[in-house]
């Protein structure tokens, strides 16, 4: 590779192609500079989203209730739902660092429709405003809960109709990346960069845009339905007009279960990035990572029907979906497994990158089996709308994709930004985060297993002591992630100049400048090995 | 400056321009052919309800297929469309089985 | 333009690709909708054939005709192109264009005539409908209502191909746009194969 040294070309944070101002940034098709502007609108997204789960984390502190009504209790879970799920999950890890780096590791200058992934972005600002009109207008804030569930969101006075829209929106911004992202590594690919030499991230992408563009039209339609039916009185899933609410249920999971490996398959695939990059060595079962992330994106589009096992569906269906649902965890363990294999024996660098990344894989961990438990028909049953599913759910959600967020942005920082951050300050931050994450979820997980039941506006005696405890840890957690995000953004304003490879690492986004010059190579690579290869080792 | 990976992509793209192109006349079969089929859906749906479901069930993705097929060029393009639809298809019918082992059995 | 200088590379087969992905996920939209039918029509298989017999099979078949042919039309026009026959291409588009228009016509008057006998989600009569016949009349109207945002949305693809065709920004070594649009109308005419029989010949 010949791209490095000599008379540097201007960063793409400087050269806009000519635009200047606020044009160079609003109406820019440069892949880098729009996986920025997901990242600011998701940054304040995200923040709002943790500071209404505070509140209501504030509202479980005592047994009597003062600081909220029932009903903005109510529309506070649903609206928390549905931008920390809509606005921050699904589009998180694929659309900031899917758009700001896959390019890049196929050694492309940009993604195959530029202007569309523009219009993508345009279409996820569109939804996240309609979402947040439909808190202040109309009757009231939704109070459905984010999955919008028949025949309650048909029947319910709230302002559903305009937030269902919302969703909708947001899944064509969905879609349309992930044509994106497939055309791109289908056609983009750098002379040499065969299916087997991309970098682990581009898999996960991968499988992810098929997810994305195979189950999201489901849940679009079943919206459209919902609005039809509060509008007109169309009568699918209204019970009075012979219509079916467990249909609404499959319909919706059809989309929102496999949703979860749209959240969950890139944040793997960041990891697999980060581990051989502080382990120097190879990734450890580089097509077992590869294949699994597709067969997790199959099977895991087979087993949506495990959220509905108290619906009154049939009991075939589900011992069929019980088994189907223990299948995916065959290849989240290869991954898991392969991780670890990749650290054993290497020469470690230990750096906030892979503090997040290690953090991931045990937070993820007990996220995957408590879901495991759950696919048992016994123990669902059980824990069905408890505090258990709220604290499985945030363990892989957060501890897993939130944390590989986390992970990705401190591991790319310096080559999105060119800065370097304060290592000591995000260490100083990393230990209330992860104490106060498993203080708030951890708590969780046993308030559910003693019957707390999840979205309840008041608590039983019994389970006082648990949500003191959960809610004290919602402190931390939030202390720890202020802390990163204020050093972060210090840094990105005042930061010390980073390297190009600050890390040592061997992908193509290390071979460039940090930050990447507007058409990230002066000439596009010739790719002769694997991703992982480094030199001072034999290639796997 | 390289165009990016065309000679290296797995799937060969067979359509480079002009070679190939089917006439008017193949086309206009195929539409004699879609009204044919047309007309014996309708007549099935006169044979009573089961007919009318066998109809549904067989003649229409016949037809789909024929559109797909030949109007959509399905015929002259690579392995990777074609998969493309296939996979679409499959994952269709993958839906629609696990939706009825509930809806059967409830 | 809007582009930096180096996006400007061409790609037919990747703006190919890139329909026919596109066209998947409409395909799946309307397969959640025959999801819903049929799960629909199980629970109530009389109830459709019930509904199904008060729609007008021959308006149906006819509005079916129509499509087929200006399917026929698009893609000759499409093979025109091809053979550098730009007045043919031009008048086979046109004919496909004014087929749709037939098309929408024909379902203006279809869905009059239903709304004229009250038979429409929220009248009266209704309401005093069995559930199941109340749930076929919502399904029909939504899905040939969708459908029929997409002949309208097809219309439009194919209008704007029409002026490209007159600026000579499609052409007969540069025919992929006009491929496209004809891919996505192909496709609203293969879901109205699949409406044909799931309501107007139900009974």
């Amino acid at each position: 590779m010949s791209t490095t040294e000599h008379a540097p070309a201007p960063s793409y944070l400087e050269d806009a192609g000519g635009k200047t101002g606020l044009a160079a940034w609003l109406t820019t098709t440069d892949h880098k500079r729009i996986g920025l502007l997901y990242l600011y609108a998701m940054g304040l997204f995200f923040l709002i989203g943790m500071t209404i789960g505070l509140v209501m984390r504030l509202v479980q502190l005592t047994t009597f209730q003062h600081l909220v009504s029932a009903q903005t209790y109510n529309a506070m879970f649903t609206v928390h739902g549905v931008i920390m799920i809509f606005l921050f999950v699904i589009p998180g890890l694929p659309a900031v660092f899917g758009n700001f780096l896959l390019p890049i590791f196929v050694g492309a200058k940009d993604v195959a429709f530029p202007r569309l992934n523009l219009a993508s972005w345009y279409f996820f600002i569109a939804g996240a405003i309609i979402a947040v009109t439909s808190l202040f207008t109309g009757h009231g804030a939704p109070d459905t809960g984010w999955s919008f569930y028949a025949p309650f969101s048909v029947k319910t006075g709230t302002n559903v109709t305009l937030a269902v829209f919302a969703a909708f929106v947001l899944g064509f911004s969905s879609m349309l990346t992930g044509i994106n992202f497939i055309t791109t590594i289908h056609r983009m690919r750098a002379p040499g960069m065969g299916w087997f030499r991309m970098p682990l991230f581009c898999w996960a992408a991968y499988a992810t845009s098929w997810i994305q563009i195979l189950a999201t039209p489901i849940v679009a339609i079943t919206l459209v339905l919902v609005m039809l039916e509060r509008l007109f009185g169309i009568g699918v899933f209204d019970p009075t007009k012979g219509g079916d609410p467990v249909l609404y249920q499959h319909m919706f999971w059809i989309y929102s279960h496999p949703a979860v490996y749209i959240m969950i398959l890139p944040a793997m695939g960041a990891i697999s990035e980060i581990l051989p990059t502080f382990a120097k060595r190879p990734i450890f079962g580089y097509r077992g990572i590869a294949f699994s992330s597709l067969s997790i994106a199959g099977v895991g589009s087979l087993v949506w029907a495990h959220h509905m096992f108290t619906s009154g569906m049939s009991e075939f269906a589900q011992l069929v979906f019980s088994l189907l649902t223990m299948l995916v965890a065959i290849p989240s363990a290869i991954k898991v497994f392969n991780w670890v294999s990749t650290l054993y024996k290497g020469s470690i660098s230990f750096e906030p990158p892979l503090l997040f990344a290690m953090s991931f894989i045990f937070l993820f961990c007990i996220g995957g089996l408590t879901g495991v438990m759950q696919g048992a028909l016994a123990i669902n049953i059980h824990v069905h709308d408890t505090y258990f599913i709220v604290g499985h759910f945030h363990y892989v959600m957060f501890g897993g994709t939130g944390f590989a967020f986390f992970a990705a942005l401190l591991y790319w920082f310096p080559k999105m930004t060119g800065k370097m951050y304060n290592k000591a300050a995000i260490y100083a931050g990393w230990v209330p985060m992860f104490v106060g994450f498993n203080m708030l979820y951890f708590t969780m997980l046993v308030l559910g297993m003693m019957g707390m039941p999840r979205r309840y506006y008041l608590h039983l005696p019994q389970y006082h002591l648990g949500h003191q405890i959960a809610t004290v840890g919602s402190w931390f957690l939030a202390l720890g992630i202020v802390i990163i995000i204020v050093t972060l953004v210090r840094a990105a304003l005042k930061g010390a100049k980073a390297p190009a490879n600050p890390w040592g690492g061997v992908t193509l986004e290390w071979q460039i400048p940090s930050p990447p010059p507007l058409e990230n190579f002066e000439e596009i690579p010739l790719i002769e090995h694997g991703p992982y290869h480094f030199p001072q080792r034999s290639e796997a | 400056m390289l165009e990016p990976s065309s000679h290296l992509d797995d799937f060969h793209q067979p359509d480079d321009v002009g070679h190939g192109h089917p006439t008017y006349g193949t086309f206009l079969k195929v539409w004699v052919a879609l009204l044919v089929l047309t007309g014996a859906l309708v007549g099935l749906s006169h044979l009573g309800p089961k007919a009318a479901v066998w109809g549904l069930l067989t003649l229409t993705p016949l037809k789909a297929g024929l559109v797909f097929y030949f109007f959509m060029h399905l015929k002259y393009e690579g392995a990777l469309l074609k998969g493309v639809v296939l996979v679409t298809v499959g994952t269709l019918l993958i839906f629609f089985t696990l939706l009825y082992s509930d809806i059967a059995f409830r | 333009m809007s582009e930096h200088a180096h996006t400007i590379h061409r790609d037919d087969f990747g703006d190919k690709l890139g329909m026919w992905l596109f066209l998947v996920t409409e395909i799946v939209l309307f397969g959640g909708l025959f999801i819903a039918y049929s799960a629909m029509r199980s629970h109530y298989p009389v109830e459709f054939h019930h509904g199904g017999a008060e729609l007008n099979a021959t308006l149906g078949v006819t509005n079916t005709v129509v499509l087929l042919t200006s399917s026929l039309t698009m893609v000759l026009s499409l093979a025109a192109l091809q053979q550098a026959d730009m007045a043919k291409a031009k008048a086979f588009l046109l004919t496909t264009i004014g087929l749709g228009g037939v098309f929408l016509v024909i379902k203006t008057f279809e869905w009059s005539a239903k709304f004229h006998h009250g038979l429409y989600p929220g009248s009266a009569h209704m309401g005093t409908l069995p559930p199941g016949e109340q749930v076929f009349f919502g399904l029909y109207f939504t899905m040939t209502g969708l459908h029929g945002v997409h002949v309208i949305a097809g219309m439009s693809v194919l209008g704007w191909m029409y002026t490209l065709l007159g600026k000579g920004k499609i052409s007969t070594d540069r025919f992929v746009t006009l491929e496209n649009g004809g891919l996505y109308w192909h496709l609203v005419d293969v879901i109205w194969i699949f409406l044909l029989p799931l309501f107007y010949l139900a009974a």
